[in-house]
């Protein structure tokens, strides 16, 4: 099985609300795939699926071998192999960057702490943050803090890695650094999957894209898709972002 | 109408005074630390624990803040005495000043925690911290940090309230003061000297907590923020 992520037929309801209606895709290893959509659409629901972060009602999620639907999931040894970001960074707020990156490798892989003050420059300096080590979180631009948030997890070394909008909360040349790190990433082999509304890095970056439009995938495809969509649903959406990109730029 | 102030009859008193003193500052010292620990485990049952837990600590934190605290010591210091177990003042007083404070204590953490947004621990979970260590590294810390004001307050007024042991004979500085004073006729005098030891001693419990703020709480201390 070369599938590092699989989903099939994945429901997810909350209450009467029905999140994802039979979700299914697979994203295999040093894949980057984008899920976009317009909110609501169920995009964040099916990234924190993946990271089991929620629970599902039907279907069957594999990650890095790990069966999530099933009831003896060792939640654990998953998140040793995923990490994930979010888009509100959430950095500890009373750690420097260093502990902050430093908190898991000791306390969950029992990381020696010299060696994992090393490990701490190492990542950041992959994020182009090694001059902030000893900073505090609220020291630093978001954009900043987003590439130390990616750091803190790059430092476990997860298999997979998951991006929750992480450039939404950002301006565009905050933007701009963020993305640049996940190129790199990506570049280097790093198994991704992003749900962003950038569809510009989405097209460059991303081998797969998965359009998803009321809790189900609706097209995937390559970046082309983007230039052809085969539903209205996806002209529309495509249609709708890149006019409200003109008119922000204006 | 002329009152004729005599401090000079509490002089020879003045070793009295220090041994009161000394237990006032062993009493609350103990407690704090006691009270400290019991009211942040209650904190987290009552904030994390299963339904029964949260039941228990709410019902032990309800009868302590709604009960006065004289009543409290009379109830455990002639309550072990019936139940047959023998224990001096002093460790009766300890024990009702513990289980006083951290009632206090519980709800003032329980607060703390409570403002730690749930992202954190999400964040925490992701990245394979155990529930323990997530309590330990992502939860309490900056909890605390946050209402340490309000905790030091609290232990500035369990240092204030021992005063109220003096009722069971723990020998502490009220206990003192109130023996001095019947010796001497010189209440008036007596209860000044005490007041102005009182106050001192808070001044000091302050700069204590102060200064184990910041030896604590880094990020406050680096940053500049006031504690």
């Amino acid at each position: 099985m070369s599938a590092v992520v699989s989903l099939s037929n994945v429901h997810k309801q909350f209450g009467a609300l029905k999140v994802l209606d039979g979700v299914s895709f697979d994203v295999g290893r040093g894949e980057v795939a984008a899920i976009i959509g317009q909110s609501g659409s169920g995009k964040s629901t099916v990234l924190r699926c993946i990271n089991a972060l929620e629970t599902i009602q039907q279907g069957t999620i594999d990650v890095c071998g790990h069966a999530l639907h099933d009831a003896g999931l060792n939640r654990r040894a998953l998140h040793l192999d995923v990490g994930i970001v979010f888009q509100s960074y959430n950095l500890f707020p009373h750690l420097t960057v260093e502990q902050n990156i430093m908190l898991a490798p000791v306390s969950v892989k029992s990381v020696p702490k010299k060696e994992a003050r090393e490990l701490a420059r190492e990542v950041l300096a992959r994020v182009g943050m090694e001059a902030k080590a000893e900073n505090y979180p609220e020291q630093l631009s978001g954009g900043q803090q987003q590439r130390v948030a990616i750091a803190r997890s790059l430092a476990m070394s997860p298999k997979l890695m998951l991006f929750d909008e992480v450039t939404s909360a950002l301006d565009p040349q905050l933007t701009g650094e963020v993305l640049r790190v996940m190129e790199d990433l990506a570049r280097g082999g790093m198994t991704m999957i992003l749900v962003t509304h950038e569809m510009a890095f989405a097209r460059k970056v991303a081998s797969k894209i998965i359009y998803m439009h009321q809790g189900k995938v609706w097209e995937t495809g390559s970046g082309e898709m983007l230039d052809q969509p085969k539903t209205p649903e996806l002209r529309n959406f495509v249609g709708g972002v890149s006019s409200d990109q003109a008119s922000a730029s204006v | 109408m002329t009152y004729h102030f005599d401090f000079a009859a509490l002089l020879p008193y003045w070793r009295e005074f220090a041994r009161g003193i000394w237990l006032t500052v062993q009493l609350s010292a103990v407690s704090t630390v006691l009270g400290f620990v019991l009211g942040t485990l209650c904190a987290i049952g009552r904030a994390d624990g299963s339904r029964g837990v949260k039941w228990l600590v709410a019902i032990y934190v309800e009868a302590i803040r709604n009960t006065p605290l004289l009543v409290q010591v009379f109830i455990i210091y002639f309550g072990i005495a019936t139940l047959g177990v023998h224990v001096s003042a002093n460790m009766a007083a300890v024990i009702a000043l513990v289980v006083n404070v951290g009632a206090y204590t519980c709800e003032i953490v329980r607060a703390g925690i409570e403002s730690v947004h749930k992202s954190q621990i999400e964040a925490a979970d992701c990245l394979g911290l155990s529930r323990f260590q997530t309590y330990w590294h992502v939860v309490l810390r900056p909890a605390i940090e946050r209402v340490y004001p309000a905790i030091t307050s609290q232990y500035v007024l369990l240092m204030l309230a021992s005063s109220i042991t003096s009722q069971i004979s723990a020998e502490e500085l009220t206990a003192v003061a109130n023996r001095i004073q019947s010796d001497t006729f010189r209440a008036f005098e007596t209860y000044i000297v005490t007041g102005v030891l009182y106050l001192l001693l808070s001044f000091v419990v302050r700069v204590c907590l102060w200064l184990f703020g910041l030896a604590v709480f880094v990020r406050r201390r680096k940053l500049g923020t006031a504690i």
